[in-house]
């Protein structure tokens, strides 16, 4: 757990301790390098729809992959966690594997990475319908509809048979359903928790075995029951409310979390790789002990869609915002819990404004590429309009 | 009225005489009661009182006791208790002035507040659950808050670091407590005369508890009896040890305060108490008046022995017994009466100076570290002036001369003890784990379900200084629950115990002693044991103020997420409501034809496409809609309502 992350870095004794980094470290690079390759891959997708829709070619590309792992690198949140020895580094290669995985289509691979993912903080298992998504239909794309316009405007122009123009429009409405690849999907995913578990298993034999790791591990992200402060909201609340309520409460906010998965899902289905991180950043939002690290995460991946978010609102409000609160909240931990010259609701003040800003800038992503399939379809039109 | 009156009061006779006839017949229960007077060389005066009431085993008991508190019996009937502590202690006991190695300061100096221990005779399984019902039934008994005792994060197992080698002991200890006159009470009441007779009737609340230090004790334990058929004897061992300054009106500092009886309690002994087999008065005076005198034999060398230069006792002793270190001047009670009460007074005549003897080491405890997120605890053990005197050391197989320490320690879960951090310092050098630490046991904590425990052996060189050992630990956060109502001041960690396993000590009499419990229990080897203090650790606290207000705020902050994350999912702009209307102009199902027509109506634009289909088939299939819907809804609320009342 990588809650503690705001407080061991202030501590400067930890530093001399940095024995146990190499891992970490080698963790981040490799994260980093995954996510390039993600971002070339997407960035390769991205000029071939906008090829296969006949704009945007006057437009830069920006190397997205690039930026996207000199987000990561750079990002004083993955510096902060691994400075501080949390273990957040080593949960998102996992996740970052389990993409590049989808993205590069090695199943296997995507498997590995989603079941130890899943194994280690259990909120990645949201990834499954987004990494489906990818091994089914392919990367991001614009709408299907958009395609389906430009080859009806194609078509009505080059054609003249009615029964080729019939016969295109049903190939293109349904894409190929990769049934097979998802079936392997889930046979590698069927395989390697089994293997996760049967070693679980093997080596807690002695220490009560797999119901004391479920019960120790996800029972013990479930019910919240560490209450030591994190820049989340839960501690605080779970450490004022009524113990009457509490298990209402657990359950509202953890269905929170799977509550807006289908509508996300029924939106964003033509775009796997930006829901994936919609989910991240949702769950890195409402997770039991939030941490730094998660927020570098899906800040990272937020830049592989530099190209499709340029006109996002809010940006500058947003990065004053979260510098603000990453300068602010170790000054109140620090008077809080160190100097003890403020009370918890200094601290907790910051880890609200925190989550505001997190929800806005998840909002407003989602606003953004909405808008910007949007825009792509007025073009689109547009562009036909003028072609015919 | 006066009358009636009357009439009972040589019923009253009567009755308490038979009632003494049946204790005359009754051989077999014993009670007696008896109190040490010490001296303390920093000028005030130990009181002991111990009584001890002995039920011997018999088929009967439990329903016939004469003298033996019924409620204690039935105590350890009930639960099967084979060896039981309970302790009520306020103030701390200067283990440097009032001396660390004879047997009343390692039975009696005891942690601030409560302390209990028992020993069951219950199969494994159920020692916790006799454990939890014993907790109750003590709290019931003596007025005290020792039911907290019975959540399983304030008690522990200890298996040997507590000096008594049992899988069925348990340990807990309430630093909190505040121990007043209601916990006396009812531990007056479990003696025969109370305090209305013999020497409890010394006990007089103003002057007990102006003191520096009292701690009342009851230990009991089951002796068996070996005979078939024949339950088991129960021993009933009270104490209350007081230490009082008494008050002085000389100048001199250097001149030890004269007093007496009546001077430190504000009252006298009037005769003994009739049920009492003994009541014996016995006064201590250690350290060089003892080997004053060598060799008394003669009636006037006795008589030296209490009124010499140096002191004068207002009373002629029955007998004086000599120890190794000590003089011990025995008192009968008996002989006094209404017209001549007992009141032993000592009144010094000359400065005299003297020491108690020590544990092999010191102990102390404190916190280190800052802030509230984590600190460290230290022991530190310092050698004494008395060690070298000490026997009781001992030669491991290469010669070389160990003292053994045993250190107990109980964590409450919120200090979240790391036992790896354990670092020991001999003479200020870090020493490893191998070179000094014999033996450890380690139970770690769980939050919220068990408290920590460590206990430690650790085999010092004889010829240490002093011996330190740390440990970090990180604080816990609570609910808000769980606080204390004054959760600003802290939270207290119960004292650690440091026994010297290879060190007994006793008093050794030269002298056949009569049957007193109190000296024959001196006689026996006895652990020397002293506790640490009691630390208080400063946790962050919630602001208790404000619980509401942090529920309002978290769950606006989710419907913000809530609430915009749906918006701009479900938000569609011009064009698209457009192309969806066309889209819906197409092909239009009765319900969405029935939309749109409301929609229209509301917003006051006429209907785009005239219906079609005839308004009855329309109702019908709302009808249907209608009454699937509300069979729905009754089907749930059926299910409700039997799933509600199957609980």
């Amino acid at each position: 757990m990588a809650h503690h992350c705001c407080s061991r870095f202030l501590d400067l004794s930890r530093f001399r301790g940095l024995k146990g980094n190499q891992v970490i470290s080698c963790a981040d690079i490799l994260s980093a390098m995954l996510l390039r390759g993600i971002g070339q891959k997407l960035q390769m997708a991205y000029g071939l729809n906008a090829r296969l829709l006949g704009f945007f070619m006057d437009k830069v590309i920006l190397p997205c992959g690039d930026i996207a792992a000199l987000v990561y690198f750079w990002n004083p949140f993955t510096i902060v966690s691994c400075v501080g020895l949390s273990t957040s580094p080593i949960e998102n290669l996992a996740v970052i594997l389990a993409l590049f995985g989808a993205v590069t289509r090695r199943v296997p691979l995507a498997a590995f990475g989603f079941v130890m993912a899943t194994h280690l903080s259990l909120y990645p298992a949201t990834l499954a319908i987004p990494i489906i998504i990818i091994l089914r239909y392919g990367l991001d794309a614009p709408p299907i509809k958009l395609f389906l316009q430009t080859r009806s405007v194609e078509n009505e122009k080059s054609s003249t048979s009615t029964v080729s123009k019939q016969a295109k429009s049903k190939q293109t409405t349904h894409l190929p359903f990769l049934w097979k690849t998802v079936a392997h999907f889930l046979f590698w995913v069927l395989l390697w928790s089994l293997y996760v578990l049967v070693l679980c298993a093997l080596s807690l034999n002695k220490y009560g075995g797999l119901e004391e790791m479920f019960k120790r591990t996800y029972g013990f992200i479930l019910s919240i029951e560490d209450l030591s402060p994190n820049i989340g909201v839960f501690w605080y609340f779970f450490a004022e409310v009524f113990d009457f309520f509490r298990n209402f409460f657990l359950i509202v906010f953890h269905v929170n979390v799977l509550f807006m998965l289908l509508p996300l899902v029924i939106r964003l289905k033509h775009r796997p790789c930006f829901l994936a991180f919609v989910y991240l950043a949702i769950s890195s939002i409402l997770k039991s002990y939030p941490s730094v690290g998660d927020s570098a995460l899906y800040l990272s991946l937020w830049a592989l869609f530099v190209n499709e978010l340029v006109d996002m609102k809010f940006s500058f409000f947003l990065f004053c915002g979260y510098l603000g609160i990453s300068l602010l909240s170790p000054v109140m931990h620090n008077l809080w819990i160190w100097r003890g010259t403020g009370n918890a609701n200094f601290y907790f003040g910051n880890a609200i404004g925190y989550a505001c800003f997190q929800i806005v800038f998840v909002v407003e992503s989602v606003s953004a590429m909405l808008n910007h399939d949007r825009a792509l379809r007025r073009s689109s039109s547009n562009h036909g309009e003028v072609k015919s | 009225m006066a009358c009636l009156v009357r009439s009972w009061i040589p019923l009253l006779f009567l009755q308490s005489f038979l009632v003494a006839i049946a204790f005359g017949s009754n051989e077999g229960e014993e009670f007696s009661e008896e109190l040490l007077l010490k001296p303390l060389p920093d000028r005030k005066v130990l009181a002991h009182f111990h009584f001890e009431n002995r039920a011997p085993p018999s088929n009967s008991h439990g329903r016939n006791h004469h003298l033996f508190p019924k409620a204690i019996s039935q105590l350890v009937q009930k639960f099967r208790v084979k060896e039981m502590e309970l302790s009520f202690t306020q103030g701390r006991w200067n283990h440097e002035h009032w001396g660390g190695f004879d047997p009343l300061s390692s039975m009696n100096a005891k942690p601030v507040g409560v302390e209990l221990w028992a020993v069951f005779d219950v199969p494994q399984s159920q020692v916790d659950i006799s454990w939890k019902n014993l907790t109750h039934a003590l709290s019931g008994l003596f007025c005290a808050s020792i039911n907290f005792l019975e959540s399983s994060t304030s008690y522990a197992a200890p298996t040997w670091g507590f000096g008594t080698n049992s899988d069925k002991l348990r340990y807990g200890s309430l630093p909190r407590e505040a121990v007043c006159t209601e916990n006396l009470t009812p531990w007056l009441k479990l003696l025969p005369c109370r305090d209305k007779d013999g020497i409890s009737a010394l006990m007089n609340r103003p002057s007990v508890y102006r003191g520096f230090y009292h701690s009342q004790r009851l230990h009991l334990s089951t002796v068996e009896s070996g005979q078939e058929g024949l339950g088991s004897g129960i021993v009933l061992e009270q104490t209350l040890t007081v230490v009082i300054q008494p008050e002085t009106t000389s100048v001199e500092t250097n001149m030890q305060p004269s007093w007496s009886l009546s001077s430190l309690f504000g009252r006298k002994v009037v005769g003994s108490c009739v049920l009492a087999k003994s009541s014996n008065v016995y006064l201590q005076l250690e350290g060089r008046l003892g080997h004053e005198s060598k060799n008394v034999d003669t009636e006037i060398e006795a008589h030296k022995l209490w009124m010499n230069s140096d002191f004068d006792l207002s009373l002629k002793p029955d007998r004086v017994i000599r120890e190794s270190s000590s003089l011990l001047f025995i008192f009968d009670i008996d002989k006094s009466s209404d017209s001549e009460p007992f009141d032993l007074g000592l009144t010094w005549k000359l400065p005299s100076k003297w020491s108690c003897e020590q544990a092999p080491l010191h102990a102390s405890r404190f916190l280190m570290g800052s802030g509230n997120e984590r600190g460290a605890i230290a022991i530190l053990l310092k050698a004494t002036e008395s060690q070298e005197k000490l026997s009781g050391r001992n030669l491991t197989t290469d010669g070389r001369c160990t003292i053994k320490a045993n250190i107990f320690q109980i964590f409450p879960w919120y200090i979240k003890v790391y036992y790896h951090t354990l670092q020991i310092f001999v003479d200020q050098q870090q020493k490893t784990d191998s070179e000094v630490l014999k033996k450890i046991n380690v139970s770690p904590s769980t939050d919220k379900v068990s408290s920590g425990m460590l206990e430690m052996m650790l085999e010092l060189p004889c010829e240490v200084k002093s011996a330190a050992i740390s440990i970090e630990y990180d604080k816990g956060f609570l609910h808000i629950d769980e606080y204390p109502p004054d959760a600003n001041q802290g939270f207290d960690i119960p004292s650690a115990l440091i026994s010297f396993p290879s060190h007994h000590a006793s008093l050794d009499f030269q002298e056949e002693l009569s049957k007193s419990p109190l000296l024959s229990s001196f006689k026996e080897k006895s652990l020397v044991r002293s506790y640490t203090e009691v630390l208080l650790v400063p946790l962050t606290t919630p602001d208790f103020s404000m619980p509401y207000n942090v529920i309002t705020i978290t769950c606006t902050i989710f419907a913000l997420y809530f609430g915009s994350l749906l918006n701009v999912l479900r938000r569609r702009i011009g064009e698209e409501e457009r192309f969806l209307k066309s889209q819906a102009g197409k092909k239009r199902g009765g319900l969405k034809q029935l939309l749109s027509r409301l929609t229209a109506k509301i917003r006051g634009r006429p209907i785009e496409a005239p219906s079609s289909e005839s308004p009855a088939a329309e109702s019908s299939f709302l009808s249907s809609k209608l009454i699937f819907k509300i069979i729905l809804v009754a089907g749930a609320a059926a299910a409700w309502q039997y799933f509600s009342t199957d609980k």
